[in-house]
């Protein structure tokens, strides 16, 4: 099942609407390129979308433009990735440049600073609640004892020892590989010990 | 050299980043405000606000902005290149043997490991732009603004980019009188 084959216009159109159209980053815009993808334009079926988007997952770095990228060169091949990508994060960059160009040519106005004051606290609260999300991400996928422990080690490294971030994250990918099958491993080995001594 | 620094810190912040774009952004800040200083916290802030009032990918709006800022349109290029290409080249190449070992307790467990440490770094980005909006505004204009954005981005449901048109309407019209 390859699904039909789509045109640039197509590509093009489906790109720039979930590009202006996806409020709120990733999450958000996921189900309306799904919608494109495999609604309205059939480029794929649901489960190939589904696998896609499995694996963009396990790699780093944004993931809208990964799936536009994706799904261009799925279509038409590398130019293909290139349109999807472009038209996707081209109008709401240069809307970002325009913008906060405009701002900060305005910047000496008392209202434009008092607009720019009054969200400062907006910005802590949304950032307080992805905190909450990525908290609670560790939570679950990694459990409440390791989850907590290894957000107090993380701590003590970015912020007691000032270790550079990037330092930190590698260290954890690095430990990342082998976490699983050692919990896996301890586990079925006290499971073991249990079954012989009962 | 100011190219390759750009390409440098956000292919470094984004590469990094495990969990989508949101997961870069205190990678991005670390890039952006500590490390090469391109920016203050408090431009920093801007970036973020306008870049939530915007729709589209949040790691790119920043790189976007702040590519052009350090170094014109060329800025620009580098840094959403470094931003968008290595993962995307990645996913293209990397699909069949990805599908392999996506199930892999090596993958998942790498995915896993990464969000304490990026959780953290949240958190101290929190508080950093929590003494941001406190220096220039106060104690009691934050903390009630937070307040009532927090109610209404949760309680109340409200979509981020109107809790933030609304924070911009308010500050204009009520916090105008106070700026010098």
């Amino acid at each position: 099942m390859a699904g039909r084959q789509g045109s640039y216009q197509e590509l093009l159109l489906a790109m720039v609407r979930t590009g202006i159209l996806g409020y709120g980053g990733g999450p958000s815009v996921i189900p309306l390129i799904r919608y494109e993808a495999v609604t309205r334009y059939s480029w794929m079926e649901d489960d190939e979308f589904g696998e896609i988007l499995a694996l963009g997952n396990a790699l780093p770095g944004p993931i809208a433009p990964k799936m536009a990228a994706y799904l261009g060169y799925h279509q038409k091949g590398v130019p293909g990735a290139i349109t999807a990508v472009l038209a996707h994060i081209m109008p709401t960059s240069v809307a970002m440049v325009a913008l906060l160009g405009l701002l900060y040519a305005l910047r000496h106005s008392p209202v434009v600073a008092g607009m720019i004051a009054a969200v400062r606290p907006v910005i802590a609260v949304m950032l307080g609640q992805m905190t909450y999300e990525f908290a609670e991400r560790a939570w679950k996928g990694l459990g409440k004892v390791f989850g907590i422990a290894f957000g107090i080690l993380a701590f003590l490294l970015l912020s007691v020892l000032n270790i550079h971030p990037g330092i930190v994250v590698a260290v954890f990918l690095a430990y990342g590989t082998v976490h699983l099958s050692a919990v896996v491993k301890r586990n079925s080995s006290h499971a073991d010990k249990k079954g012989a001594s009962s | 050299m100011t190219l390759w620094d750009l390409f440098w810190g956000f292919f470094v912040a984004n590469v990094l980043g495990y969990g989508g774009g949101p997961a870069s952004i205190p990678l991005m800040q670390e890039e952006i405000v500590n490390h090469y200083g391109w920016l203050t916290n408090e431009q920093f802030a801007d970036v973020l606000a306008v870049g939530n009032a915007l729709p589209g990918p949040i790691a790119t709006k920043i790189a976007a902005f702040v590519g052009y800022q350090v170094d014109g349109w060329a800025g620009f290029a580098a840094a959403i290149l470094a931003t968008v290409v290595p993962s995307a080249v990645a996913l293209i190449v990397l699909l069949r043997i990805l599908n392999h070992y996506r199930q892999s307790n090596v993958v998942r467990g790498m995915t896993l490991m990464v969000q304490p440490v990026i959780a953290v770094m949240m958190l101290l980005l929190t508080w950093e732009m929590g003494k941001v909006s406190i220096g220039s505004i106060g104690i009691w204009q934050s903390v009630g603004i937070a307040g009532v954005s927090l109610w209404a981005l949760t309680k109340g449901k409200m979509h981020p980019a109107l809790v933030i048109v609304a924070a911009f309407v308010y500050g204009g019209l009520v916090l105008s009188s106070s700026m010098a």
